[in-house]
């Protein structure tokens, strides 16, 4: 048992719910009791689906427990294909209908429906929703997916976009247009899109692009195994992430790298002076894992910032994310846990978060701007513009997206050299941003205890305690004073860099002195 | 031979009733805790099952509220199953790293869901359990918020059905109103029986345990909700006698409910009419100003909040709507029964569901307006049907009457937007 308050993935069955809402032509009948049928709105609100996800529910109830549950579930099986006629159906059960053990795949087997029904074993006491929509998708292609003649010019399917996904619409667009310079064609999209029939013409590529691992990881090696088709394994997100793709496409295909980079605009937004205050930001990354790989290339390569802090939520991945970790000498943070997750954040003091909506709250929180940059999804995350991750275009959403939380470079200045100005302080935030400043964390504690004239180190022992790493730590008057004085952005970064520069000296007592030594220490 | 003449039955009361069962799509009763803790400041609501209960949670109200929230789910493992560890073990252990963490909290619901039913957890019995380990600080109940046993709004009469049978005992002749609202509506409900002369009135839930209402036989209480069947069973135990009346929604169900208590407590017609003139006045007229857009219009009700019959009642008699359908997941006619009378026979009254056959009618009937839930809205917008999502009727101060014209326009906005918006070409 383990107490949760926020989540980062669903039961496994809303994952094979992604897969199916994002087919058309496919059915699944879900062995679930009333009230599981909320998954439904995370399509039609979130998402903004205008139908209904192709789900039908048994919906049974407590009276149906001590007769015949399975009987109620090969009735709504039936009456789900009688009504939908679809393709192909997939049959399942919830976390609930699971301890019923009424076997749904067994149970449609003894029916008679004329198109292929595919069980699903999802653990919902083991596993989360990436597990389920990976695994979704796998047994879907495996049933349905045989040996085909190749296509006779060069295809490739791309793999892995679903429904609720992070910029996935957008996403196969862009890679569309990679393959496009390269002449090659595409054979199948999927799941998002296809239909059951599609899914048996998967064997006429000559590659698959694996563009979320997540999600169709276990699909792309079947087919590897199965039918002969290599996969991709860079996923192209950022700019060196892009030409590494194409590199990777053209040596699998055997055709030429050609690009076409008239769009990519990245590179040139980045090294123009503007983006100097960029310089040695520190951020902290978390999410899935795909997102958070690419996401700190780019941030220490293509952005040139510092990564302090990295994780990932899903399991499946961890040891690619505790490689990364070595890679950036960081000891990653590999949980599913909320609290945990901020309790990191809050004691590696970032200057931003690039996270998902979880994070972007606890950057509100605690006053650091955060910049989305992977699922949980939020129904700000479907905008109705063009707005992809991968590819050319992709570099050039990120490029805008990171930098538009951050307050902007002469800003910044401006904000330190008029500190008082009652309009025009740090509270007030970056003037590009409407309504209210964020809260800073330092801010509170230290305009309580001024009056008295002193203020204990201690104070932040509770978000931080090995951050002083003494009790007796105290910040003189004047120095409280001063530290009042830098940007909110950064005051908690000065405010932590000093008391941890006095500890490692056994100083007791932080003066004016002590903070300037430590500003001299730490500057970079 | 014998068979009574077929007489058309004069109101919604007497008509037969479609059953229907099949898929719902309704939420499950642990929906109600996302008002409920709100409600309760000093109460945490710990729900014991899977990650999809934990999900619904997060999902449900469409937004994470992000003060810390004072509920949480205790998430059954695979460990806990297959009894590797005695989940009674790890649910204490849980609850006291819960409690331990916010000492703030003096009332601990444990709630249960499906899962834990199906695998039988005891939670009365650890409510007992727990309730001896951490009294006297922490009182610990339980009440079932699943899916098997309850749909969304019957969560909340759950979990105040389980706060009854240890509310202090009382002599004293006092008004219990029953049920959670706003501050902001319950506090004009107070202000408006007051000024009337009737006291002492206490509310259920109180908003911290140290002022939980007492209860007996000289109690008498009103529900202010159309959903708490069983929590008025509860209170009838314990003695007290409740007060029939259509619900406060709307001028006319507002005036109807207060003058059911007035009555009971012998106001005389001269205060209450002073009491209530200005008020009512005020609710015609902005019913007035915010149903233009309504009258004449035809409304169809999925069943989801067991709000839809005194709402369809105020909507037909007071906003000039027709109602095609008024479904509700379930009909309790000692509740409702006094709405009932007051719509005219001729809407579909229809009790459970069955979804796709449901929405067929609903594409037949083509109605102005359909109120359903969040699963179905955007779908049915998109054949061309203006639809009202029910959650928001339950997240939104809409009782008594200076809420009246508030309630008119949520269901005027859907239509109002309908007739503003000119997306095609101009020629």
């Amino acid at each position: 048992m383990k107490l949760t308050v926020w989540t980062y993935e669903g039961p496994p069955h809303v994952g094979a719910m992604r897969v199916a809402t994002a087919m058309k032509g496919l059915h699944y009948v879900l062995h679930a009791p009333q009230g599981d049928t909320y998954a439904d709105l995370l399509f039609t609100m979130i998402e903004r689906r205008n139908h209904r996800p192709p789900v039908t529910y048994t919906t049974f109830e407590g009276r149906d427990l001590g007769e015949d549950t399975a009987g109620i579930f090969k009735q709504t099986c039936q009456d789900a294909y009688d009504r939908f006629k679809p393709q192909a159906i997939i049959v399942g059960a919830s976390c609930t209908a699971e301890l019923i053990q009424d076997d749904p795949g067994g149970l449609a087997e003894t029916m008679d429906i004329p198109v292929p029904v595919v069980a699903l074993e999802l653990p919902s006491y083991q596993r989360k929703e990436n597990f389920g929509s990976d695994e979704t998708f796998y047994q879907l292609v495996k049933a349905l997916a045989g040996p085909v003649e190749k296509t006779p010019e060069i295809t490739a399917n791309l793999i892995g976009p679903l429904a609720l996904g992070f910029r996935h619409r957008d996403d196969i667009e862009e890679i569309k247009g990679l393959l496009y310079e390269m002449g090659i064609g595409i054979n199948v999209v999927a799941p998002f899109d296809a239909t059951p029939h599609d899914l048996t013409r998967l064997g006429a590529a000559h590659v698959n692009i694996l563009m979320y691992p997540e999600h169709a990881e276990t699909a792309a090696r079947h087919m590897e195994r199965a039918l002969g088709i290599p996969y991709t394994r860079t996923v192209p997100i950022g700019v060196g992430a892009t030409h590494d793709f194409v590199a990777e496409v053209a040596r699998l295909c055997g055709v030429e790298p050609k690009k076409d980079l008239s769009r990519l605009r990245q590179p040139w937004w980045s090294k123009s002076v503007d983006s100097t205050y960029l310089t040695g930001k520190r951020v902290f990354l978390f999410g899935d894992a795909t997102h958070v790989k690419t996401a700190a290339r780019i941030a220490r390569d293509e952005m040139g910032f510092e990564v302090v802090g990295l994780g990932c939520y899903n399991r499946e991945f961890a040891r690619d994310i505790r490689k990364l970790g070595q890679e950036f000498g960081l000891e990653p943070l590999i949980t599913d846990d909320y609290l945990e997750v901020e309790k990191a954040i809050e004691d590696a003091a970032p200057e931003m978060i690039l996270g998902t909506q979880m994070e972007r709250h606890i950057g509100k929180r605690l006053g650091i701007p955060c910049a989305v940059i992977s699922a949980p999804v939020h129904v700000q995350d479907f905008p109705a513009r063009y707005s992809p991750q991968m590819g050319w275009e992709g570099a050039n959403v990120i490029f805008d997206t990171w930098i538009h939380p951050l307050v902007m470079g002469l800003e910044e200045h401006l904000l330190a050299m008029f500190r008082e100005d009652f309009e025009f302080h740090d509270e007030a935030g970056a003037s590009h941003h409407g309504g209210h400043a964020p809260r800073s964390v330092a801010e509170a504690p230290v305009a309580e205890v001024a009056p008295e004239g002193r203020i204990s180190g201690k104070m932040k022992d509770e978000v931080a305690p090995e951050a002083t790493g003494s009790d007796v730590m105290v910040w003189l008057a004047d120095a409280e004073r001063e530290l009042k004085k830098i940007p909110f952005f950064v005051r908690g970064k000065a405010k932590r860099n000093t008391e941890k520069f006095a500890a490692e000296r056994g100083v007791t007592e932080i003066s004016v002195d002590t903070l300037y030594e430590a500003k001299a220490h730490y500057a970079r | 031979m014998n068979r009574p003449a077929n007489i058309p039955a004069a109101t919604c009361r007497d008509v037969p009733v479609l059953k229907e069962r099949g898929q719902r799509e309704v939420f499950c009763g642990l929906t109600g805790i996302i008002w409920l803790h709100r409600k309760m400041q000093d109460a945490f609501f710990l729900v014991v099952g899977s990650r999809t209960c934990a999900h619904l949670l997060q999902s449900a109200a469409g937004v994470m509220i992000f003060a810390e929230p004072r509920f949480g789910t205790a998430i059954l493992e695979e460990t806990d199953l297959a009894g590797m560890a005695d989940a009674n073990d790890e649910l204490d252990r849980e609850v006291a790293r819960l409690l331990s963490r916010r000492p703030d909290i003096k009332q601990l619901f444990l709630v249960g869901s499906c899962p834990s039913e199906v695998i039988k957890l005891d939670l009365a019995r650890a409510a007992e359990r727990l309730t001896q380990i951490h009294a006297p600080h922490v009182r610990v109940l339980n009440y079932s918020g699943s899916g098997i046993e309850t749909t969304f709004t019957q969560g909340e009469d759950a979990c105040l059905a389980s706060m009854v049978p240890v509310l202090p005992r009382t002599e004293a002749r006092e008004l219990l109103l029953v049920g959670a609202l706003p501050d902001v509506v319950e506090d004009q409900a107070v202000g408006l029986l007051r000024k009337m002369g009737i006291g002492p009135i206490r509310v259920l839930p109180a908003p911290r345990s140290a002022d939980a209402p007492g209860v007996g036989p000289n109690t008498v209480f009103a529900c202010l909700q159309p959903f708490l069947g069983d929590t008025a069973a509860a209170l009838e135990r314990r003695g007290a006698r409740m007060i029939q009346a259509p619900f406060p929604f709307g001028e006319e169900g507002t005036t109807l409910w207060l003058k059911a208590i007035a009555d009971e407590f012998g106001v005389d017609d001269a205060t209450f009419e002073a009491v209530t003139a200005a008020p009512r006045a005020r609710a015609r007229t902005a019913i007035a100003n915010a149903s233009a857009h309504l009258r004449g219009k035809t409304i169809f009700f999925m069943p989801d909040s067991q709000l839809e019959i005194p709402l369809a009642r105020f909507l037909t008699r007071e906003c000039g709507m027709e109602a095609v359908e008024i479904g509700q997941p379930f009909i309790h006619k000692g509740l409702v029964g006094p709405d009932l009378d007051l719509i005219p026979a001729g809407p579909t009254i229809s009790e459970g569901q069955d979804v796709d056959k449901q929405l067929d009618r609903v594409r037949a009937a083509r109605p102005d307006l359909t109120v359903c839930g969040l699963g179905l809205a955007n779908p049915l917008e998109a054949e061309g049907l203006t639809t009202k999502w029910a959650i928001e009727l339950v997240f939104t101060p809409v009782h008594f009457y200076d809420q009246a014209g508030d309630l008119a326009g949520l269901f005027s906005r859907p239509l109002r937007r309908r007739d503003l918006l000119k997306l095609e070409a101009a020629e």
